[in-house]
């Protein structure tokens, strides 16, 4: 199969008007006969559910917490990015398209991106008009802040909650169309497989986690917004729940997989404490605007500091070690994600780390508290502050904060085209679930930008394309691909509770996750990643022979609902080491050691790995088949990112 | 540190349900009362034992999936949600008790699980404003002021978790609604709709079964997001207007 983006032709800012206006359209009485279902209730799919019900399709919308309420685009903290050049500092749509390609390292589709920049200035008055109260200034007008990879003030905030505003907001748009009965809502219902007719997508089969009933959804066409898969890390700033399952079956029915190896590590994460965590806390990356990072500069220093023989406010300041600002005069701390990560690894590595584990960096407010004063900056980041201050015991307004780099998002994800498509007709995927936008890095507050721009202002329009040529009828879910689907689903849950064997979900969930972060974490090689190949292999074994799930299918069974994510997760980590391998450069969020320039920053190879890798399932323990979607760059020049 | 744990099992919403006494050991003051819950669940998977089903998500404070009764306080001891809850509050030796959520409008599901869906359903009976995606206004097209902005911020903080409902001796639900009552209210375009709004997701609330608000307040005291007791003065102004005023002319 050639992979077919889809894009359309013509000029880069024009490509996604005339995309609209060429697209076949449902006519509005027509719209009631089709039916959609929606897998998530995030930004993208609350935001999808809501736009497409409006518009006066039937909608299903589903998802594994009590409420869609819940989704995890919930935890977002620092802000949502958009061209409006409210500041009147140079932005514009082609910046922040420029800013968006440059930052994913040029592993991003153009036109994608475009449209994305294009259309985040339509978010910012939807969310609004919602009622969203973003952060203002004291005129009445809206405020914005700087991140990561930019060099204007594009960023719109809702103090340190803007995932958890956008996300209410969306919400409350879902909220309205259930009242109108326009969208029928499943809550902690978890779909376990997408069911194809005729080589089209046309329903889904789920599980209802109260009482476990297995269920068939028919539908004209299935929506994926489900998310990433950094949970394959075990620790993660993901939910508890936030799985790859839903994308990982749709994967197994046929949807390629594109770039499984790009994942980010978030530089502003609370560091472990002990064997005991169960999830990584991020610390929003607005901070970086006025947190300074930095270590000691001597070995020495760092030493008594573990010791606790000395506190961070003894080291004079020519003892420490700004080490973003001396390297990146021109960035400073605001460097992207994947550049700080890397470098707090480095200096950690060096043996200058700060915590009693040597793997902690601080972030120190001194100088802005002493600039802006107390209050000032508790009116920014007041809850980020009292986050940290429970999570850790310490004041970080009397101290420095500690942090270091933890998974936090993932930039790979199920292939699609221009339309959202993914490589199975009438299954989309949106939001984190897809691979579109972000290259191998996603820059700060372009994830709700984009789980929004897909929701609301791209799928409203690529579905009617679809359905327009899909007749009225749907199949019935007596339909025999329905009843075989069920049957595996089931068959699936009963081997997981039938192995009895010695050791909990958990257990293997853990070293799944140590592996991943060993071998293909911040840095990967060739050998550590064939050797984690077979390490992970072993454990699959192991866990489908050794693992203990208790109770039954028929109940509330949160093990058998983790044991259950955990065996797709097993699979996942093994092609995202493939993928890995097969990339032989360096390139965002994926680090190849073998591939850096002397400085030790990312050493791309633009003449042989400017391809989305999308891959293609092809059984039970195959090697899954690589097909390549070649970039174009029409507008934008690729060179070696410079953040100096 | 070493726990008694006094944890409420309930097999579903039909079983009758009681306290079962676990002990767990070497507990960190580093971990999360979740985290503990986790020791605690390791360890009855390993003597296969149904391990204590509870709610949890984010594990941030944020996303309000944790629930949990604590030795009487909703998430326990601090003003915060159960996942931000460490280890670090308790005592080496001490006895903790853990139950659901109680309220009428909150019914047990499994073990520590209850059924917050009355909050979607008020929600869904007017917490939002009538617009439809795409032909809004420029978002600075209204100026809104800046304590304005700030007081609907505070208000739309809820995370929606219920604490409120568990702490009320009458399991009022008056400060959740009051909170988004209060912020669509507040700022301009909410204010199309503020009286409808308040009528319908009063009687939405009432509906549910939730309880009558007798003003002791331990509904903000014990709210993981501190949101303020005000809210409800304001909801009842709201509503008294709406329902003395109209809007048809």
């Amino acid at each position: 199969m050639i992979l077919d983006s889809k894009t359309p032709s013509g000029p880069l800012a024009e490509k996604w008007t005339n995309h609209k206006f060429n697209v076949k359209l449902v006519n509005p009485a027509n719209k009631r006969k089709y039916e959609i279902i929606v897998v998530g209730t995030g930004l993208a799919g609350a935001s999808a559910a809501a736009s497409l019900a409006e518009l006066g399709y039937n909608v299903k919308a589903f998802c594994f917490q009590d409420s869609p309420r819940r989704a995890h685009s919930i935890a977002a903290q620092g802000g949502i990015n958009a061209a409006k050049n409210y500041q009147n500092d140079g932005d514009s749509v082609f910046r922040l398209f420029y800013d968006t390609v440059k930052g994913g390292d040029y592993r991003s589709r153009e036109a994608n991106v475009y449209r994305l920049a294009e259309v985040s200035v339509n978010i910012i008055d939807q969310c609004v008009a919602q009622g969203v109260p973003f952060a203002r200034e004291y005129g009445g007008l809206l405020a914005n802040r700087s991140f990561g990879g930019a060099q204007v003030s594009r960023t719109f905030y809702a103090r340190g909650q803007t995932g958890q505003q956008l996300l209410l907001g969306a919400y409350s748009a879902l909220s309205r169309q259930v009242a109108n009965g326009k969208v029928k809502l499943f809550p902690r219902t978890e779909m376990l497989d997408v069911v194809i007719i005729d080589g089209k997508a046309q329903g889904i089969v789920t599980r209802n986690l109260i009482t476990g009933t297995i269920e068939s959804h028919s539908a004209h066409a299935v929506l994926l917004c489900t998310g990433g898969y950094g949970n394959v890390f075990f620790l993660s700033t993901n939910a508890m729940g936030s799985n790859v399952t839903a994308a990982w079956r749709a994967h197994k029915k046929g949807a390629y997989f594109a770039n499984p190896c790009y994942t980010q590590i978030h530089p502003t994460c609370i560091p472990v404490s002990g064997d005991h965590q169960s999830k990584l806390t991020l610390m929003s990356e607005s901070l970086r605007n006025d947190g300074r990072v930095w270590v000691p500069k001597t070995v020495e220093i760092a030493e008594k500091l573990r010791k606790k023989e000395i506190k961070p406010a003894d080291i004079p300041d020519e003892d420490r070690d700004y080490y973003l600002e001396n390297k990146y005069p021109s960035f400073g701390n605001l460097v992207p994600r994947d550049v700080a990560s890397r470098n707090a690894k480095y200096v950690c590595d060096e043996g200058r780390g700060v915590n009693e584990t040597g793997e902690a960096v601080f972030l120190d407010f001194r100088d802005a508290i002493l600039r802006d004063g107390e209050d000032l900056v508790r009116s920014k980041y007041g809850n980020l502050f009292d986050m940290y201050h429970q999570i850790t015991g310490e004041n970080p307004y009397k101290t420095p904060m500690m942090i270091y780099p933890a998974v936090h998002y993932t930039m790979g994800g199920l292939w699609v085209d221009y339309n959202l498509m993914t490589t199975i007709p009438g299954l989309y995927a949106l939001g984190e679930a897809n691979f579109s936008d972000h290259g191998a890095n996603r820059l700060g507050a372009s994830a709700l930008m984009q789980g929004l721009a897909d929701g609301y202002f791209v799928i409203p329009y690529t579905v009617g394309n679809y359905l327009a040529t899909q007749p009225y009828d749907k199949p019935s879910e007596d339909h025999p691909a329905f009843k075989q689907s069920e049957e595996e689903v089931k068959e699936k849950l009963e081997r997981l509770l039938s192995i009895k064997g010695e050791k909990t979900v958990d257990y293997y969930h853990k070293k799944l996750g140590k592996i991943m972060w060993n071998y293909c974490g911040m840095a990967r090689s060739a050998d550590g990643l064939a050797k984690a190949k077979s390490m992970i292999k072993e454990l699959k074994e192991e866990f489908w022979t050794n693992v203990r799930v208790l109770g039954t299918e028929e109940e509330l069974n949160q093990s058998l609902e983790k044991a259950n994510r955990v065996a797709d997760f097993l699979e996942l980590g093994e092609l995202m080491i493939d993928d890995a391998l097969n990339r032989n450069e360096s390139c965002g969020g994926h680090f190849r050691e073998e591939y850096q320039t002397p400085e030790g920053e990312a050493l791309r190879d633009d003449e042989n790995y400017a391809y989305v890798a999308a891959w293609e399932y092809k059984g039970e323990n195959q090697d899954e088949q690589l097909h390549k979607e070649e970039l174009v760059f029409e507008n934008v020049k690729l060179t070696q990112r410079s953040y100096k | 540190m070493n726990l008694t744990l006094k944890v409420w099992r309930q097999k579903n919403a039909s079983d009758k349900g009681g306290f079962r006494e676990y002990k767990v050991k070497d507990i960190s003051e580093h971990m999360s009362f979740l985290e503990m819950l986790d020791v605690l669940n390791e360890e009855l998977l390993e003597k296969g034992e149904d391990p204590v089903h509870f709610d949890h998500d984010c594990r941030e404070g944020i996303c309000g999936m944790c629930s949990l009764h604590i030795n009487g306080k909703p998430h326990g001891p601090l003003q915060t949600t159960t996942c931000q809850l460490h280890m670090r509050s308790f005592n080496d030796g001490e006895t903790i008790t853990i139950e659901p959520f109680r309220a009428k409008a909150f019914p047990v599901v499994k073990d520590l699980v209850v059924d917050r869906g009355a909050f979607d359903r008020i929600i869904q009976s007017g917490g939002y404003v009538t617009v439809n995606t795409g032909g809004v206004p420029d978002a600075n097209e209204i100026p809104i002021p800046k304590v304005i902005a700030d007081e609907a911020f505070d208000s739309a903080t809820c995370i929606g978790c219920g604490a409120c409902v568990a702490a009320c001796k009458n399991a009022s639900a008056m400060l959740f609604v009051s909170a988004k009552i209060s912020q669509l209210a507040l700022l301009p375009q909410g204010k199309v709709e503020r009286k409808e709004r308040a009528e319908k997701m009063v009687a939405q609330m009432d509906a549910e079964g939730f309880g009558a608000c007798t003003n002791t307040g331990a509904c903000s005291a014990e709210c993981p997001k501190e949101i303020k007791l005000s809210n409800i003065a304001r909801m009842n102004r709201e509503y008294f207007t709406a329902s003395v005023t109209t809007e048809n002319v």
